[in-house]
């Protein structure tokens, strides 16, 4: 390591000032006093959607389709995912059964 | 008295708050254990991971961080990148407004704390009727933090020796966003955003490629809601 102490706590602060701006901004920014604007009221309803689906994306994004398995045991897993909770609605056991096969397949069949 | 009340309200929402984190547990042990052994392969001491997870609580960020530990002293790109890693919080942010507000200092705590998991879990639950949602909010994220903070310290300690055959668990994390996205889009009866969502993600994700398709894809998403936004008009409203 060729930082000295000082430094390497200066960068961790850097990045402690950096997460922290992205989670206090709007905050900051769209404060209790005034009224919020309805254009960002609009995308306080439709973001976290569009957030849920990115981030779906975002767990697969170093899957991939053309070489190794070709992201078969992410697909199979999700679809069982998908089906348990289609079925039963219950998150827990839905997590558990998609994660568990997945487990099975990249260990012992897809390897 | 109150002080019973008071313990009683907090014990039930820790009890409503646990099973949701439960996943959550599963995937932030699994990452945080990987985070402390990666530190401790890197030449850190034990402190750095658990004083990193413990201060910053935003995994990739913490990978990052670490790199950059081992580069060249300059704190204005390690500002730069962290902005960049964690922008989507901004969404998120904008998305919990309303539910962030009006639980006193609790607020400060639920805010610092929004990482992906929190978020996703906070504006998502149902929570139980009689149950306090600022304590139940609070006790997801305690949880999810501490979760996080342990598993990266017994990796910083006790990285070396750890043998365990994981492959794969990292798909809890998966599985759960999985979860989550589909039951929101059982609930609701727009689908729109949802699509929007993935449609610009899976987009970003082939033109610019893992490394560098969120900020992308947050811009896509931007600019396909507001198309559909539909201002009313001055007056209208009332």
């Amino acid at each position: 390591m060729t930082m000295s102490l000082t430094e390497q706590l200066i960068m961790v602060g850097m990045v402690i000032l950096g997460t922290m701006l992205t989670r206090f901004l709007p905050f900051l920014f769209f404060p209790v006093g005034r009224p919020t604007p309805k254009y960002i009221q609009y995308l306080g309803q439709v973001l976290p959607l569009a957030m849920f689906g990115m981030l779906v994306i975002y767990c697969l994004k170093d899957v991939s389709l053309l070489d190794g398995s070709h992201g078969l045991p992410e697909f199979l897993s999700i679809a069982l995912t998908v089906g348990l909770h289609v079925w039963r609605r219950q998150m827990l056991l839905s997590i558990a059964g998609g994660t568990i096969f997945y487990m099975l397949l990249v260990q012992y069949i897809l390897v | 008295m109150e002080a019973v009340i008071k313990s009683r309200q907090l014990q039930k929402a820790l009890q409503a708050a646990f099973p949701y984190t439960i996943p959550i547990f599963a995937s932030f042990w699994f990452l945080g254990l990987t985070y402390g052994i990666f530190m401790h392969v890197c030449g850190f001491s034990f402190w750095y991971p658990m004083l990193m997870s413990l201060l910053i609580f935003a995994g990739s960020a913490e990978f990052v961080a670490a790199q950059m530990l081992l580069g060249a002293f300059n704190p204005l790109q390690a500002l730069a990148m962290t902005l960049m890693i964690n922008a989507r919080h901004l969404f998120y942010g904008i998305s919990m407004l309303d539910k962030y507000r009006g639980n006193g200092w609790k607020d400060l705590y639920l805010i610092f704390g929004m990482c992906d998991e929190s978020f996703s879990i906070n504006y998502t639950a149902q929570i139980p009727p009689g149950v306090d949602r600022g304590w139940f909010m609070f006790f997801v994220t305690l949880l999810n933090h501490l979760y996080w903070f342990s598993g990266a310290t017994l990796g910083g300690l006790f990285g070396a020796l750890l043998q365990f055959d994981t492959t794969g668990l990292d798909f809890v994390m998966t599985a759960m966003f999985v979860v989550i996205f589909l039951e929101q889009w059982l609930q609701s009866r727009q689908h729109r955003s949802a699509l929007i969502g993935l449609g610009a993600a899976v987009l970003c994700l082939l033109i610019f490629g893992a490394d560098r398709f969120i900020i992308p894809t947050m811009l896509l998403i931007l600019v396909a809601l507001t198309l559909f936004y539909k201002p009313r008009k001055r007056g209208a409203a009332l």
